[in-house]
């Protein structure tokens, strides 16, 4: 299976990542050899096979519902680039 | 031509955990900016998410309200999408299999009852807060709320008219905070509300172009919401334009709905199993503790007002609106002997007016379920009338004798006239002193003898027992 330019296109814009029109041609056949790849799945008969989620057999393990986590706000901000009043400063983002 | 809405609503209800649904931060609202935001929380690499038990059971225990599937096994997923309040870049959500499925809720407008099925109930991550304002054109990001478990609730398309909508809407208010699953409080964004909404000419039976309408986050506004987004719907179509599915806001000062964004790609959250987090296995056993911890639903308790309590229908589905004033509608009537009917007439008449007057919850009335039982006693007992027994009260509720109903109306001698001397002298008087409207009820005009009963009760500073005094005056002037 192949992609298009177009697709390589969208999927980096929704990861936000930025392909210059060089690169393009190289993540066409990187993406198209993956899904090359995932297809050969299609071989396999699945038919009764149950779907699933997770590749391990195990359950969620469960916590109780208690506050244990204090406030390491001061600890936590040290590595974010702009702080006011306790609130994480970004670049102005408005819908 | 004449046109019909469809519309189905999407509730977030965040679950009244301590901690969150997947870190141990507290949930509690309005404490300082990203003090209850840890290392999960802010998003930090190398973290893993650990699921809350409660959070589960009290979907577990929505599901069972509701007659809907508590799936044994359900899936967690990561929904992508960028925005800084979700600082990991994708919000855990459940996709293909939520943790409840199908469900309805009974709902009653003037149009009569109707039954709204549930597609489905899921949990969730909240996201933060983000501030736009107050800082040099930057955005503030507040992560205390990231990480809140949600319960989100979602109808099926079944609503057809924004009353059936706030019915709805308000049914499932009542149900959650019954449920103690959620705190409803909508101005704290505990109860959320998204609608798709769209139009088509009656008769039809396909679904028309929905649009959606964003936070829509009181009762009023929701109503007031649709009927906008419905009319608009309409106008568009007539006029020979199409509706173009987007998102809207509703904006209540200007009471009008507005496209949310730009004619933007559809949304693309490329939706998968989130590798962090197993199935989610709801057990037997635990279905079996959920049960059995189940209040009285509010249905079931409106069934049991009207048949035990001998209550009207209205009276009953007001009671049980909210389930705090069902509980104290059954302990006053407990204080009041059992007189069940003037304990109800009171709290939906004079105990909510105070309240809405005041602003304030039942649970912080002033007057408490003993107390008003007691006055209702001192009504029955015809030791007040219940005229004076509304001053009784407005004391009561200023605090008055700490509460002590009799002591009040002792300090106050509020005391019905009993004495019948002393109400047939007061009778005499007022005959003698309103000798043209006492020889009207004497002509046969009974009806002016409410006038003279009215005199009465104003010369004895509304002390007398009126029925009393009716009689009286008929002996007087009719035998």
């Amino acid at each position: 299976m192949s992609i298009s330019e177009k697709d390589v296109l969208r999927v980096a814009h929704l990861a936000r990542i930025r392909v210059s029109s060089d690169e393009l041609e190289d993540y066409q056949e990187g993406l198209s050899g993956i899904l090359s790849l995932v297809e050969q799945m299609h071989d396999c008969d699945t038919d009764g096979v149950e779907p699933m989620a997770h590749p391990q057999d195990i359950q969620l393990r469960l916590r109780e519902d208690q506050v244990t986590e204090p406030d390491q706000r001061d600890a936590m901000q040290k590595s974010a680039p702009q702080v006011d009043e306790g609130l994480y400063l970004v670049p102005r983002v408005i819908e | 031509m004449e046109f019909e809405c469809v519309i189905g609503l999407e509730v977030h209800a965040q679950l009244m955990t301590q901690s969150k649904i997947f870190s141990g931060s507290s949930t509690a609202y309005g404490a300082s900016a990203n003090t209850q935001a840890c290392a999960v929380d802010v998003g930090l690499p190398g973290v893993l998410p650990v699921m809350n038990r409660q959070a589960a059971l009290m979907a577990a225990t929505f599901g069972l309200a509701v007659g809907a599937t508590v799936n044994p096994v359900s899936i967690f997923a990561r929904k992508n999408y960028f925005y800084p309040d979700l600082p990991k870049g994708y919000q855990i959500s459940q996709y293909e299999i939520p943790v409840v499925s199908g469900g309805s809720l009974e709902i009653t407008t003037d149009a009569g009852s109707k039954t709204i099925r549930i597609t489905r109930a899921h949990l969730e991550e909240d996201a933060g807060k983000s501030l736009h304002e107050d800082f040099d054109g930057m955005t503030g990001i507040d992560l205390n709320r990231a990480g809140t478990p949600l319960l989100e609730i979602v109808s099926e398309p079944d609503l057809r008219s924004p009353a059936e909508a706030v019915a709805y809407l308000k049914k499932l208010h009542t149900l959650v905070r019954t449920l103690k699953i959620c705190d409803g409080n909508m101005q704290e964004g505990s109860f959320r509300c998204d609608a798709n909404v769209s139009i088509r000419p009656r008769g039809e039976t396909t679904l028309g172009t929905r649009t959606e309408l964003k936070n829509i986050n009181s009762f009023r506004f929701v109503e007031r919401a649709l009927y906008h987004e419905i009319d608009r719907q309409i106008s568009v179509v007539e006029t020979g334009g199409a509706i173009v599915q987007e998102t809207r806001l509703y904006d209540p000062d200007a009471d009008l709905t507005r496209p949310m964004r730009g004619k933007e790609e559809a949304h693309d959250y490329r939706y998968f199993p989130d590798p962090d987090l197993p199935p989610l296995v709801i057990d037997e056993a635990d279905l079996a503790l959920v049960r059995s911890q189940l209040p009285e639903l509010p249905d079931a308790r409106q069934a049991r007002f009207v048949a035990q309590h001998e209550l009207s229908e209205d009276d009953a589905a007001q009671l049980t609106g909210q389930s705090e004033i069902a509980d104290y509608f059954e302990s006053a009537v407990e204080h009041a002997q059992g007189e069940s009917r003037l304990t109800a007439n009171w709290i939906n008449g004079e105990l909510m007016s105070w309240l809405n007057k005041n602003d304030i919850g039942i649970s912080d009335s002033p007057v408490t379920p003993a107390m008003l039982g007691q006055l209702i006693c001192r009504i029955q007992d015809k030791t007040v009338s219940g005229k004076i027994a509304k001053q009784v009260f407005a004391a009561l509720w200023e605090g008055e004798n700490d509460g002590d109903v009799d002591a009040l109306i002792q300090s106050r001698g509020l005391t019905q006239i009993t004495d019948t001397d002393a109400i047939a002298q007061a009778v005499n008087d007022v005959i003698a002193g309103f000798p043209d409207q006492a020889e009207q009820v004497r002509a046969g005009e009974e009806k002016v003898i409410g006038f003279l009963v009215g005199q009465v009760m104003k010369a004895t500073s509304g002390k007398a027992n009126p029925q009393a005094v009716n009689e009286l005056l008929k002996k007087q002037l009719l035998d």
